[in-house]
Formats: C-alpha cells, sequence, structure tokens
C-alpha cells in the first residue's frame, strides 16, 4: 500500500505548502508514488486516516493544541513544514510584546471576542519526527526530506552555517557591502537563496545546532548595531532561542 | 418552498480557513454567515519598532500567494512615505515580477482550485489520469510564471532582492531575453486555456454591487494608480478611506470593509455615462433606479479580477478583450461566477504585457543601480490591485525610518462582505434543489472569489502609544 500524507496548516501563510505545489516537475512522480488523503488547500476529499502527517504553521490557540495532538496520535511521521511549524517563525514577534496590548491594538475593545496565546512552534506541543525548514521552505529540500521518508532512510539535512554554502558559491560577502548578515549562526540548505541574490541572511531557516551567537552579536555590534538592532535580528526567526531573549 | 441548512468547516480548495453557514427556512435566509476562523497572527504587532528596510521582508509573509503584492505595495507605502522615486528600470522590473504574479495566481486558482467543480472531481489529482494534457499544461504555465519571479525576485514565495528604492540583484539581459523565448513558447498553451474554460458554463447569477479597483490613464492597472470606485469615481490612494471604511465582525477574525459613502459624493452622471456603452443584456436596473438602490450598495463591495474588468475592460490587450468575448465576459458583469472568467481575461492580459516588457528590455542593457535611501519621517500609502483585488499598505515612520504606524486592508477583507451579500441573494433561487448541490454551488461561489483567507486575517492596525 502507497503511504499516506496529510497536509495540515495552522497559523501561517500557507507559503509552505504552495511550495509543495511549485515543484511543478516532480508533482506528478511524487502523486504515482504517495496517496494524498487530505490537503486541504488543493483538495475535497478529507480523511482522518493517514501515515505521514506534513504540519505547516505555529500554534497560537488553545484549538489548535487540541488539534496538533489529534494528529500526531494519528500520524507514524509528523514533520514540521516550515519556520512556523520548526521554530514558531516570525510569528513569535508577537510574544515580545504583552499579550492584552496585542490584542487590544488589533481588535480594539473587541479584543476578547478573538482568542489567542503566546505562539509556538509545533515540538513545543507535540514531538516532530522530521523539520523541513526555512521560510519558505526550499523546494529541494522538502523533495529530499519526502524522498527519504519514502525510502526509510535519514533525510541528509546540513549542520553547518549558510556561510559556508555562500563561499562555495562564490557570493561577494554580505559583509563587505556594509549589510549585516545572521548568516554565520544560521542553518544551510538553501543553497544560499539570499545573498546569492545580493541581499542578507535574515536567519529563517533558525540558529544552527551549536551557534557561536557570542560572536556574532559581537560581530553586529561592531557593525554600529544597538543591543536593541541585535536582539531585533534574533527575534525574526529566532525567537524561541536564548539568543533572541 | 423549501428549507436547508449548510455547514461547511473549512472549505476546501480555497486559501487559508473558513466555514459557511447557511439556514433558509421556507425559501427565506435565516443565517448565513462566512465564518472566517484563520488564526490571527498580529502582524501589527511585529512590525511596530522596525527599521524601514525590514518591513516588506515582513509583510510578504502575510501570505504565500500573493508574497509579491504585498512586498510591492510594502515597498511603494515606504517609498511614498520617505519621497524615494525609483528608476523606471526598477518600476518595470517591479511590474514585471507582478505580472508573473498574476499568471501563477490566476493559474493555480483556475486550473486547480475551480477547475476541478466543472470536472466533478475533487481535486486536480484524479484530472492526472483522466485529463493528462491539461494538468501537465497547468503544471508547465505555473512552472513559467513562476520562473517569471524566480528570476526578478530570487523566488516567488517572500522575493529576496525587492528593497525599497530598487533591487539588490537585477536579471542580467541574457536571463530576460531566455525568459522572453520561453514565454512566446508558450503562446499556444495559453491559447489552449482560454478555450478550454470558454467550455465551462458558468452558474447564473447576478447581484449588480460596486466594484473598486486601481486605475491609471495609462494601462490596465496593477501596480499604480488611484483608486477607482463604479459607483463614486477617483481618489488618490492617500485618500484610501474616503472609500474604504473597516469594521470589525464577530463571526470573522478579518475585519469587513464598506464603502465610506458619506464623505464621497455619488454622481450619478458619471455613472450613466459608464452605463452608456455597456451591454444592454446585462444590465438589471436602469440608472434611475440606481440611487433607490443606494442603501444595499453601501453595505459592500466587490474587488478583483471582475472589480478591475468592470472598470477598466477598455484598457485590456487586443487579445484579452478577444478572449473575453470568447468566454462570454462584457462589462458591466454583475455575475460573481464570472470571476473566474475575468481572472482567465487577465491571464491572456499579463502573458502579452509581459512579452511587451521583455521586448523593450531587449533594446539597451539592464543597469546595476546602487540602492541610495535616506530615511525619513512621513507617511505613505501602497496601494496595488494584487490577483484578488486592490490592497493598500499605509506606513508612518519617524525619523530614524523606524515604523510607529501601519494600517493594511487587505483584498480578500474587502470581499467577505460581499459574499455573504451574494449567498443571501442566491440560496433563495438555488433552495430546491438536492441539498448536496446547494451546498457545491455555495463552495462554488465562494471558490469563484479565490479568497486568500490567511492574508485578510487583520494585519496592521496600529495605534502607537
Amino acid at each position: 500500500m502507497k503511504p499516506r500524507l496529510a497536509f495540515f496548516s495552522f497559523a501561517c501563510c500557507e507559503g509552505c505548502q504552495l511550495q509543495v505545489l511549485n515543484c511543478e516537475d516532480e508533482l506528478l512522480p511524487l502523486l504515482g508514488a504517495v496517496d494524498i488523503v487530505n490537503f486541504r488547500e488543493a483538495m475535497t476529499e478529507k480523511s482522518e486516516d493517514y501515515d505521514i502527517a506534513f504540519v505547516e504553521g505555529s500554534i497560537t490557540r488553545e484549538s489548535e493544541i487540541q488539534r496538533l495532538k489529534e494528529i500526531r496520535e494519528q500520524a507514524k511521521v509528523l514533520v514540521a513544514l516550515g519556520a512556523c511549524s520548526c521554530t514558531g517563525g516570525l510569528n513569535m514577534l508577537k510574544n515580545f510584546q504583552p499579550l492584552e496590548e496585542v490584542r487590544r491594538v488589533v481588535y480594539g475593545d473587541k479584543a476578547e471576542w478573538f482568542d489567542t496565546i503566546p505562539t509556538r512552534g509545533a515540538d513545543q506541543v507535540v514531538k516532530v519526527d522530521y523539520y523541513v525548514r526555512g521560510c519558505p521552505i526550499s523546494k529541494k529540500e522538502f523533495l529530499e526530506v519526502a524522498k527519504s521518508l519514502l525510502l526509510g532512510k535519514k533525510p541528509n539535512i546540513p549542520t553547518y552555517p549558510v556561510c559556508v554554502q555562500c563561499k562555495l558559491a562564490e557570493n561577494i560577502c554580505v559583509f563587505d557591502k556594509g549589510m549585516v548578515c545572521m548568516g554565520p549562526v544560521t542553518r544551510a540548505g538553501c543553497d544560499p537563496m539570499c545573498p546569492s541574490f545580493g541581499n542578507k541572511c535574515i536567519g529563517c531557516r533558525g540558529l544552527i545546532d551549536n551557534p557561536n551567537v557570542n560572536a556574532e552579536k559581537d560581530v553586529l555590534k561592531e557593525r554600529g548595531l544597538t543591543v536593541d538592532d541585535v536582539l531585533r535580528e534574533f527575534r525574526l526567526f529566532a525567537g524561541y532561542s536564548e539568543a533572541a531573549k | 418552498m423549501a428549507s436547508v441548512t449548510i455547514n461547511v468547516h473549512e472549505v476546501t480548495r480555497v486559501e487559508g480557513h473558513g466555514n459557511i453557514v447557511v439556514r433558509a427556512k421556507d425559501g427565506a435566509v435565516e443565517e448565513c454567515r462566512l465564518d472566517i476562523i484563520e488564526s490571527p497572527r498580529f502582524f501589527e504587532a511585529m512590525v511596530r519598532g522596525r527599521k524601514y528596510t525590514d518591513i516588506n521582508f515582513i509583510t510578504s509573509r502575510i501570505c504565500g500567494i500573493c508574497a509579491v503584492g504585498h512586498c510591492t505595495a510594502s515597498l511603494q507605502a515606504t517609498e511614498r512615505a520617505m519621497g524615494v522615486t525609483v528608476s523606471e528600470q526598477t518600476q518595470e522590473l517591479r511590474k514585471l515580477n507582478f505580472y508573473g504574479e498574476q499568471l501563477q495566481s490566476h493559474i493555480l486558482h483556475e486550473y486547480f482550485l475551480v477547475a476541478p467543480d466543472f470536472f466533478k472531481a475533487g481535486s486536480v489529482i484524479p484530472l492526472a489520469s483522466s485529463h493528462p494534457e491539461v494538468v501537465k499544461r497547468a503544471l508547465s504555465l505555473k512552472k513559467l510564471a513562476n520562473e517569471m519571479c524566480c528570476l526578478i525576485g530570487g523566488r516567488h514565495v517572500m522575493p529576496v532582492s525587492l528593497v525599497v528604492g530598487g533591487f539588490t540583484r537585477v536579471p542580467t539581459k541574457k536571463e530576460l531575453m531566455d525568459l522572453r523565448a520561453k514565454l512566446v513558447a508558450a503562446g499556444p498553451d495559453i491559447d489552449e486555456t482560454v478555450k478550454l474554460f470558454a467550455t465551462l458554463q458558468m452558474p447564473d447569477f447576478k447581484r449588480r454591487t460596486e466594484y473598486i479597483s486601481l486605475t491609471h490613464p495609462k494601462e490596465y492597472a496593477f501596480i499604480e494608480g488611484d483608486i477607482k470606485s463604479s459607483v463614486t469615481g477617483v481618489v488618490k490612494p492617500m485618500d484610501y478611506q474616503k472609500v474604504v471604511r473597516e469594521k470589525i465582525v464577530r463571526h470573522s477574525t478579518s475585519k469587513h470593509t464598506y464603502s465610506n459613502r458619506d464623505q464621497v459624493p455619488v454622481d450619478n452622471r458619471q455613472v450613466r455615462e459608464e452605463l452608456a456603452d455597456a451591454d444592454e443584456r446585462f444590465l438589471p436596473v436602469s440608472p434611475q433606479v440606481l440611487v433607490a438602490e443606494e442603501p444595499a450598495l453601501r453595505e459592500s463591495y466587490m474587488v478583483g479580477a471582475l472589480a478591475r474588468f468592470n472598470n477598466n475592460h477598455k484598457q485590456l490587450h487586443p487579445k484579452a478583450k478577444k478572449a473575453a468575448a470568447d468566454l462570454k465576459l462584457s462589462a458591466p458583469c454583475h455575475n460573481p461566477f464570472m470571476i473566474n472568467a475575468a481572472q482567465i481575461v487577465e491571464t491572456v492580459h499579463c502573458y502579452e504585457e509581459s512579452l511587451s516588457l521583455l521586448k523593450q528590455f531587449a533594446v539597451g542593457d539592464v543597469k546595476d543601480e546602487p540602492i541610495d535611501v535616506r530615511p525619513r519621517a512621513g507617511r505613505g500609502v501602497g496601494a496595488c490591485d494584487v490577483p484578488r483585488g486592490i490592497l493598500f499598505h499605509d506606513y508612518t515612520y519617524d525619523d530614524s525610518g523606524t515604523l510607529t504606524a501601519a494600517n493594511l486592508v487587505i483584498p480578500t477583507g474587502q470581499n467577505l462582505a460581499n459574499i455573504e451579500q451574494d449567498i443571501r441573494a442566491f440560496v433563495p433561487q438555488i433552495i430546491d434543489r438536492p441539498q448536496d448541490e446547494v451546498r457545491l454551488m455555495l463552495e462554488m461561489l465562494v471558490r469563484a472569489y479565490d479568497p486568500c483567507i490567511s492574508c485578510s486575517v487583520h494585519m496592521l492596525d496600529v495605534k502607537f502609544v
């Protein structure tokens, strides 16, 4: 029997699911190897009978905690798809301000109509088996993880920082162009997308396992960033980490 | 007369999470809501106190499908706030990127999300076996549209190289010419797309509403222009709040909008002139009756492909006009199901305009233009007509280039009240059909609007304390 896949989304922009649909060349072969039984954005049929669950989006409501636990119960394998799910992503920025104020600012005196809790990534609620990181995910990495799952082997995910890929790509270092970059502490695996297009790395894939955070902060301060500026850089996509506090 | 209760939990084949709730008894609609249950992410909390260089990267993340649209409107708002003018080359590259996203979005929507209903399929997946040439064509066109965006912005979902004042990398001339060759080769696929969608029979339903879109004297407006209402005329982007008023609705995490009619005088003569050369068959009421209908019109309005078509159809590329004729779409059209037809027409238009733009790039060279932006205090409103409708980003900055206040009005948010009004008017017309059919028709109505629900859940309305 072909493995049954299901896609779920919580608080997110659904860009990572769109990236899956953007694998135009591989989509038909992939559909030949699996049964997609649940994918709200693309199909009407829904099923609670699946083997592999791809979860996009952060957990920002009580009801989402419950739903994610149900998905974990059902799925043999749970894959966090994209930064929002892997680490809480951009949505974590909300956590650095008082929640009541945040709610009031958007919904005014109707704030209590709409519930919200501090943002968290999927692995702060359930056990996550694999991560496809980035904001959005890299199509190549998604296919690597999907293929590995189908072959029953561990996906090959880099454990080194973005700088390594930048050097291999012969990019001019963003620091040499007068910008500041999160590349030195961010996990590689995106090719690297942003420096190859002349821009800085904003750290969307999250920190590597043993980042040299102090050195990075020193470098940023040497380039004229204040402590607040440095924290802002870390909070954008690494809001979950000690470094952002 | 029948009764019906419809509860569609998390409508499928739309972006984001919404429920359709309808209760009708003895032919009369008692309850009718499009519940928006999408989790709010509180983007305004995210951008408060952040530097102007960060803003478009954050606001792109409002939506995966319209990332380029948000990015472009965001940059416009910042640039207008700080008095930054971009070069013609930058504007043209942004436009090309924008066309790429329109193409990508419309093709995704029409082929993947809408078409399955007409083929009695739950998704495009079974069509891969029953209609392989159609699916292959859809994937091929979508891939090409994505390549357009990747070339200019680095990737479509969350562009990388678009910054305040210009680009961090511009495509080479060779890359643009390679793209042009690929686009030319895709011509037959575009023709086949029009042919296919001309065979699909849209349900027959009409409800007159107000149509709001961007407008520009020289082109079918997408990326810049003023705001045009089919009823009240034209205002500048900075004055968008004269036309748009937001309100919080209990069953929706997205704010609804309605026309701010008290502030803009209604000019019946202008409306009569507009209607004068419209196709008589599609006019449900005469201009004289328009005045009496005013209060109902004020409750909601429509944005998106059909609104743009109704307002600006004269400026379409000739081939797009021909496609409209093939699809039996003529202005003014009051059938929301024909938003689908309008999107196909715009697909042709954006395809042809992209070819023209690329032809211009064939002359001369693509220049590396260094970014030169000096932040200053100010307020600016960016207004773009993204695939689903007109989008406003309204930013205020202080001297250091830090964002202090922002408001976003999202196209899908602007359509929500109109969708509910449509459902309310449509249900009595189909209430005698089997329940399953009623449910499907309502889902198709919601799908026709191409809602982008994650986008619409309220983003930025900062009152800096």
